[in-house]
C-alpha cells in the first residue's frame, strides 16, 4: 500500500506539486493523468525519492520512505524513467541486470531472468543480448526500459509513460503483460500515461492532476459518469466517452437470453468490441459464447446502447 | 566502393612509415648522415654525437608520460570533486588555480623550481604538470557536467549509491571526451618538454639546444623533426582509441 499524505513540492516561488494526498491499494494499478507539465512525474520521483518533498510524507505498507537510505529504497522500487533512461555503454542484457547486480544476485540467477524478461518482451535474449541501445529502434529501447524496472521483481512499480513509443499492435501486448505480470506478482503499479484509453483499460483507479494539484482520483467509471470539473470532463474526451465506458465492462456482463445469427463473440471482449462488431456488420444482435465455446446467449445494440449511457 | 577501401588505407600506409623512419633514425641515424650533411658547415658532425638519440627520445617520452599521469590523475580527481554537491563550492578556486598553471609559463616554472627542487628531471616534471592540468581538467568538468541527464536519473533511479554512479555511469560516459583532454595535453607536453633542457634535463631538447649552441642546423632539425614525428604519431593514436571508446559508449563519431 502507498499512502501520499499532503505532499508538495515547491521550486522556489512555483509550486509543482500541490498537496496531493491519496492512497493506492496494495495490488493495484493508480493512473495519472494530466497535462504536461502537471506534475505527474515529479509526483511519481517522489515516491521513490528522487525528489525530497517540500511537505508532507509518504509510506510504503505503513513504513515513511525515509526509513531507509535513497538508495537501497529506490533498489526496492521499479522505476521506468520517461524516455526509457538505458545506459549507452551497456549491452541490452546489462541493462536490463542493472539492479539484480546491484542487489548482488549471483550470476546464474541474474542470466535466468535477463532471458526470460527478454522473451517476455519478444526480444531474442540471443540476438538482443550483447546488442547496445543505440542498436535497438525507439520501440525495443522502450521495452528494455521497461524489462529493467521489472528485473528485481519489485513490490512496487513506478512506470512513467512506458508505452509511448509503441506501436499500437505492441503496446496492447504491452499492457496485457504488464496486467499479467501485476496479478501473478501482486504488483502495485503507478503508471503515468497521457493515454485516456490506456488509463481506463489499466487503471483500477485513476489520479487526474491540474497545475500541480490533484483534482479527482477515483474508478476509471466514476471519473467517466461524474468528472468532477470542466477540465476533467475535457481531459477524459466528452465524445469518448459512452465508447470508453463500454470498453470497461465485458461483453459476459451484457448477456440476454436468447439467440442469433453468425459468428459468436467470446464472453471475455469487452462491450466496445461487442457494439463495434454489431455496428460493423449491421445487425441487431450477436450470440456469446464462453470460454469453453459453449453459447452463453446474445447480445444486442439496444443493450449496449443502454449502458453506454450516462448512468446519472 | 574499391577507390574508397584504398583511401582509407593511405593514412594507416603513411603512420606506419612514420613510425618505421622514426625507429630507424633513433636506432640507426647514421644511416641518414648523407640527408643532414648538406645543412652542415665546415665539417661539423650532422649526427648529433653528445648522446644516444635512441636514449633521448626514451627519456623524453618517460618526462612526458610521468608528467601526464600526474596531470591526469590530479585533474580528474579535481574535476570529480567539484562535481559532486559537496564540492561545487570549490569550482571557482579549482577553476583560478588550473588556470594559472596554464598562463604561468613553463620557463618561468623552471626557473623558480630550480632553486627550490634542483638542476635535472624534477623541475621539468613541475612544469610540463602545471602546463597541462588545463586541458584534462576542462575536459573532464565538460564531461562530467553534459552527461544525459535522464540516463543519470534513471542510474540514481537503479538505486546507485554516489560512488557507484560515477564509476559505472559518469565516468565511462565522459571517458572519450576526458581523453581528448589528455591527448592535448600530451601534445602540448611533447613539444614543452624540449625547454627542459635548459636546466639539464635530459630531453630531446638537448639536441636542439646543442645545435642552437654550435649553431648546426642538422641538431636542430633532427631533434625537432623527432619531436614532431612523437607528437604526430601519439596523436594519431590518441584518436583511434578515443573513436574506439566513444563508440564503445554508445556515442556517434563522425
Ligand atoms: N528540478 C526542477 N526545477 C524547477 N522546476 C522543475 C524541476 N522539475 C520539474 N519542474 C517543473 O515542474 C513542473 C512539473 O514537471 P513534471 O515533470 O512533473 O511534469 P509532468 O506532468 O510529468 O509533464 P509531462 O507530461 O510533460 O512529462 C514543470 O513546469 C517543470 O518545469
Ligand atoms: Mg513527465
Amino acid at each position: 500500500m502507498i499512502e501520499i499524505e499532503g505532499i508538495t513540492k515547491r521550486y522556489d516561488a512555483t509550486t509543482v506539486v500541490d498537496d496531493v494526498s491519496m492512497v493506492i491499494e496494495p495490488r493495484t494499478i493508480a493512473v495519472i493523468v494530466g497535462t504536461s507539465g502537471s506534475g505527474k512525474t515529479t509526483l511519481l520521483r517522489m515516491i521513490n525519492r528522487l525528489v525530497e518533498p517540500t511537505a508532507g510524507v509518504i509510506r510504503l505498507d505503513g513504513a515513511d520512505n525515509r526509513s531507509l537510505p535513497g538508495y537501497e529504497l529506490r533498489r526496492s522500487i521499479g522505476y521506468a524513467i520517461q524516455g526509457h533512461g538505458l545506459f549507452p555503454h551497456r549491452t541490452v542484457a546489462q541493462n536490463i541486470a542493472t539492479v539484480p547486480v546491484l542487489l548482488g544476485w549471483d550470476a546464474a540467477r541474474i542470466k535466468r531472468r535477463v532471458d526470460e524478461l527478454m522473451t517476455l518482451y519478444q526480444l531474442d535474449p540471443q540476438a538482443f543480448g550483447p546488442r547496445y541501445p543505440h542498436e535497438l529502434s525507439g520501440g525495443q529501447q522502450q521495452r528494455v526500459g521497461v524489462a529493467r524496472a521489472l528485473a528485481a521483481e519489485p513490490n512496487v512499480l513506478l512506470m512513467d509513460e512506458p508505452f509511448g513509443a509503441l506501436d499500437p499492435i505492441i503496446r496492447n501486448k504491452a499492457q496485457e503483460d504488464l496486467l499479467a505480470i501485476q496479478k501473478r506478482f501482486g504488483t502495485t503499479i503507478i503508471l503515468v500515461t497521457h493515454d485516456m484509453e490506456e488509463a481506463v483499460h489499466m487503471g483500477d483507479k485513476i489520479a487526474v492532476m491540474d497545475a500541480g494539484k490533484l483534482v479527482q482520483y477515483a474508478k476509471p467509471a466514476e471519473i467517466l459518469a461524474k468528472p468532477a470539473s470542466a477540465f476533467v470532463e475535457t481531459l477524459v474526451g466528452a465524445s469518448e466517452k459512452p465508447f470508453r465506458l463500454l470498453s470497461l465492462g465485458r461483453v459476459r456482463d451484457a448477456v440476454e437470453t436468447g439467440t442469433a445469427e453468425g459468428e459468436a463473440i467470446p464472453g471475455d471482449a469487452s462491450q466496445r468490441d461487442a457494439l463495434a462488431e454489431l455496428l460493423w456488420s449491421g445487425r441487431p444482435a450477436l450470440p456469446v459464447k464462453g470460454a469453453d465455446g459453449k453459447p452463453l446467449g446474445r447480445v444486442t445494440v439496444d443493450g449496449l446502447v443502454k449502458r453506454a449511457a450516462s448512468p446519472a | 566502393m574499391k577507390e574508397a577501401g584504398v583511401k582509407a588505407w593511405v593514412p594507416s600506409l603513411l603512420r606506419l612509415a612514420l613510425v618505421v623512419l622514426l625507429i630507424a633514425f633513433v636506432s640507426n641515424p647514421g644511416w641518414f648522415e648523407p640527408l643532414l650533411k648538406p645543412l652542415t658547415e665546415s665539417n661539423a658532425p650532422a649526427i648529433y654525437n653528445q648522446g644516444s638519440l635512441l636514449t633521448l627520445t626514451l627519456l623524453h617520452l618517460r618526462t612526458v608520460l610521468i608528467a601526464t599521469v600526474a596531470a591526469t590523475t590530479v585533474a580528474v580527481a579535481l574535476a570529480i570533486l567539484v562535481t559532486r554537491p559537496a564540492g561545487v563550492e570549490f569550482l571557482p578556486l579549482s577553476r583560478s588555480l588550473v588556470n594559472i598553471g596554464q598562463t604561468f609559463p613553463p620557463v618561468a616554472v623552471l626557473a623558480l623550481a630550480v632553486p627550490a627542487v634542483g638542476f635535472g628531471e624534477k623541475p621539468t616534471l613541475i612544469a610540463l604538470f602545471l602546463y597541462g592540468l588545463l586541458p584534462i581538467f576542462e575536459n573532464a568538468l565538460t564531461g562530467l557536467t553534459t552527461l544525459p541527464a535522464n540516463v543519470v536519473e534513471a542510474a540514481r533511479g537503479a538505486g546507485m549509491t554516489g560512488w557507484q554512479r560515477l564509476v559505472k555511469v559518469e565516468l565511462p560516459l565522459s571517458a572519450p571526451i576526458i581523453l581528448g583532454g589528455i591527448r592535448l595535453s600530451v601534445v602540448i607536453s611533447l613539444a614543452t618538454a624540449t625547454i627542459g633542457s635548459t636546466v639539464a634535463a635530459r630531453t630531446l631538447g638537448e639536441v636542439i639546444i646543442a645545435g642552437l649552441l654550435s649553431n648546426n642546423l642538422a641538431f636542430v632539425l633532427q631533434g625537432g623533426l623527432i619531436v614532431a614525428a612523437l607528437a604526430v604519431l601519439i596523436y594519431d593514436g590518441l584518436s583511434a582509441i578515443e573513436r574506439y571508446t566513444a563508440r564503445r559508449m554508445g556515442q556517434e563519431t563522425a
